[in-house]
């Protein structure tokens, strides 16, 4: 881990010392936000830890938890919104039995979000499963998806 | 005649006869499959064409955005200058178009586009659009036989960067982003300011939910906004700038960073280029995903790497933007018409919208509406014109009651107000924006402080946090409309609402707290009545919000299939086959499945 860290600060610092970059290229290799990571950088680059909490909890691109196999994300931009994304929503998290937006299942296997348009609302409402949009999509529909990447199971998920 | 390629590629134009299937791969194509269908169609091209003698060759070519993303995937077949254009084609359809329509000859009439394609394009002014959906956005040698960096080319030969804001000024075009500033206005500010560095950087981070405009002319056209942006480093007196995109628009990422390198390679992008003493270069800044980041001083933090939060203004970004030096910051767009603008004069773009409002304008048509896409239309139609000629109409025959235009920072039009031209001002009148070009179209289904309710959700959410107003009074905007949503309304919460809304929009730091009241202002306006009923008879007049309503089976209708029974997920439904069912209220969790899925219209919704 702290082979990676090391890396990271390296190209932090020839890049001219952007903290963005810095928890950007964290999330791409670990695909979250350790807090030892943090703590690391803090010691390493003499910046308060909360620095760098401030701008990752600014920003909803990062996650302070490890994300699950899966991630379902149901768009609830507005035209999403009125052609009934919210209902795909309140499906998803039936389904995974999740109480909260942003949550990951218990086995690892799924995290469910809410985004705020992904820029495709011409084909709404659309679900993004691991970032493959589906377009007009269904709670039944998605219903569907959901049982069939269980069924593939853990190895499959990409 | 022997063919080798199969993609046409615009540099390796023999000029010789030959018959180009164009596939959509823009958002709404590939989600329709775009991807599998262009590998179809160059199986299908190597298995039939290339070992037979024909006197033309076969092609297949990607292209970008084409606009009626409700009839994906889109293919053209163009075979000289004649096109023919199918719709909903999927990967299986491909062998037949290729042997019917490419070698014999014969359409196939059956899947060709209906009248609603043509009646979707009669009233717009394709001029960014049409680029976008004709070129292959991954080769360079296809925006430059459109024309492509002539204007850059054209400035370089003989412009001073005076002579550039000149033109500019004249051509009246003014910011695409939401504000409506002129752009020429604020190149000459950056120009005039002292600075021994100057910066361009393009607003890429589309985050009006309900917009798509940005990410489509980045992924159909991205050569455009490269050359937009030279143009106006020329201008400014730059020799960097920056394009801060958002990070959950991956493919809009990847065209641009390949259009880069193409740029880079070709000497397009980087020092003295076409041997003047102009150097330019880009970088890309991802942005992490903040609402607030559209904000100039906002986004100037974000690419510096911290926390969005806006600052005071002025000074302007012109004089002191990016680490302190001036910069100019123009959207997308807004950077994508200037090339057509030197390209074709000021006169030409002057020539197209209205006396204050210039150019045409992409909006993402939405919601509602029958043809949903991207639309490009002169400044000045009217909203009637979009809604109806281009739009079709609502769907499934429902009444028309509203467009949202301009995202959380604009406002509900009424069916009273179709007249209305688009332009900056006209909506401005009527209690809303033109914004980044969102226009989601509502029916009579949806209840509209729902919506407004919605965009509060949205705002306070991304509020930044650093100004009072804006932190606290979107949040208490936002539980006012919650509990009138939930039948918990007061007498007197419509006043409280207005006053609100009144303070918040003088006294917020910043164009999203000062712009946020806006949808429940004008919501308020056209359909008061609406919040009335919430709050006096605590009923929702478009039965949309759950907690106002009440689910029943209509015995004399109910068939007793079964079908609510299997859909309710709260089991809140019981009855025997063939004996109408009931519906126990105080487990219904009121999620609508059985409405939906009852085929007699025996359940109620009250």
């Amino acid at each position: 881990m702290k082979e990676t860290f090391d890396q990271i600060i390296t190209k932090y610092r020839d890049t001219g010392g952007n903290v963005i970059f810095l928890l950007q290229e964290t999330q791409d290799a670990l695909g979250y936000i350790p807090e030892e990571a943090i703590n690391y950088f803090s010691e390493e680059l003499d910046i308060p830890a909360s620095r760098f909490y401030g701008v990752v909890t600014f920003y909803s691109q990062f996650h302070l938890k490890p994300r699950g196999k899966n991630v379902i994300s149901v768009c609830c931009g507005t035209a999403c919104h009125v052609k009934g994304g919210s209902k795909i929503a309140e499906r998803v998290q039936r389904d995974l039995g999740l109480a909260a937006d942003g949550e990951t299942t218990e086995d690892g296997q799924f995290t469910f979000e809410v985004v705020r348009c992904v820029g495709a609302c011409s084909i709404a409402p659309v679900v993004l499963v691991n970032n493959k949009a589906y377009a007009e999509m269904t709670a039944d529909g998605t219903s569907k998806l959901i049982k069939q990447l269980k069924k593939e199971g853990p190895d499959a998920a990409n | 005649m022997q063919q080798t390629d199969v993609e046409y590629k615009a540099q390796n134009d023999d000029g010789k006869k030959k018959v180009v299937v164009r596939v959509c791969i823009g958002t709404g194509g590939l989600a329709a499959g775009g991807k599998e269908v262009i590998q179809a169609f160059k199986k299908a091209i190597t298995d039939f064409c290339v070992d037979i003698d024909l006197d033309f060759t076969c092609h297949y070519q990607k292209v970008g955005c084409r606009g009626f993303c409700a009839r994906d995937v889109l293919v053209d077949v163009v075979d000289n200058n004649t096109s023919v254009t199918y719709q909903g084609i999927k990967p299986d359809n491909a062998y037949r178009i290729v042997k019917e329509h490419l070698i014999e000859g014969k359409p196939i009439t059956e899947w060709l586009i209906d009248d609603s394609y043509y009646a979707f394009h009669s009233k717009q002014h394709k001029v960014l659009l049409k680029d976008c959906g004709s070129i292959d956005p991954e080769n360079i040698h296809a925006y430059i036989g459109v024309g492509g960096y002539e204007g850059i080319k054209k400035i370089l030969a003989g412009m001073t960067p005076e002579d550039v804001i000149a033109e500019i000024k004249a051509s009246g075009i003014r910011g695409r982003g939401g504000a409506g500033f002129p752009t020429g206005v604020k190149w000459e500010a950056c120009r005039k300011a002292p600075g021994e560095k100057k910066y361009i950087v393009c607003n890429a981070d589309e985050g009006d939910p309900g917009a798509f405009m940005d990410r489509s002319i980045i992924e159909g056209n991205p050569h455009s906004v490269i050359e937009g942006m030279m143009i106006a480093a020329y201008a400014i007196g730059a020799d960097l700038g920056y394009v801060y995109i958002r990070a959950e628009y991956p493919a809009a990422v990847d065209r641009l960073k390949l259009a880069m390198a193409q740029a880079h390679e070709l000497g397009y992008l980087g020092k003295n280029i076409f041997g003047s003493n102009f150097s330019f270069d880009l970088k890309i800044k991802l942005g992490a995903g903040a609402f607030v980041c559209g904000e100039e001083t906002a986004l100037i933090a974000s690419i510096e790497g911290e926390r969005g939060m806006p600052r005071a203004k002025p000074p302007f970004p012109v004089h002191k933007g990016l680490w302190g030096m001036p910069t100019v910051i123009n959207n997308v767009e807004t950077l994508s018409n200037i090339p057509y603008i030197i390209r074709n004069g000021a006169a030409w773009f002057a020539s197209i919208g209205t006396e204050k409002s210039k150019g045409t304008k992409v909006f993402a048509l939405t919601g509602k509406v029958k043809n949903t896409g991207l639309i490009e239309v002169p400044m000045g139609i009217r909203l009637g014109e979009i809604i109806y000629d281009i739009g079709g109409g609502c769907l499934d025959g429902k009444q028309f009651k509203a467009v949202q235009t301009g995202g959380p920072s604009g406002g509900c039009i009424p069916a009273s107000l179709l007249d209305t031209p688009v332009d900056y001002d006209s909506l401005a009148k009527v209690g809303s924006i033109i914004g980044s070009g969102g226009m989601v179209v509502l029916d009579e289904t949806d209840c509209m402080v729902n919506i407004a309710k919605f965009f509060l959700e949205f705002t306070q959410a991304e509020s930044c946090g650093k100004c009072v107003p804006c932190r606290i009074g979107t949040k208490r905007l936002y539980e006012i409309l919650d509990r009138m949503t939930k039948g918990l309304g007061k007498e007197g919460d419509i006043e409280l609402l207005e006053k609100l809304c009144n303070d918040i929009k003088v006294t917020s730091l910043c164009g999203l707290g000062q712009t946020a009241p806006n949808p429940i202002l004008s919501t308020l306006k056209y359909f008061r009545e609406e919040y009335e009923a919430h709050i006096k008879e605590k009923k929702c007049p478009a039965k949309v919000c759950k907690d106002l309503l009440t689910y029943s089976v209509i015995e004399e209708k109910c068939k007793g299939c079964g079908a609510c029974l299997r859909a309710c997920p709260a089991k809140a439904i019981t009855g025997e086959k063939k004996k109408p069912h009931k519906i126990n209220t105080s487990i219904c969790i009121k999620c609508g499945a059985c409405f939906d899925v009852c085929k007699f219209n025996a359940v109620g919704r009250e």
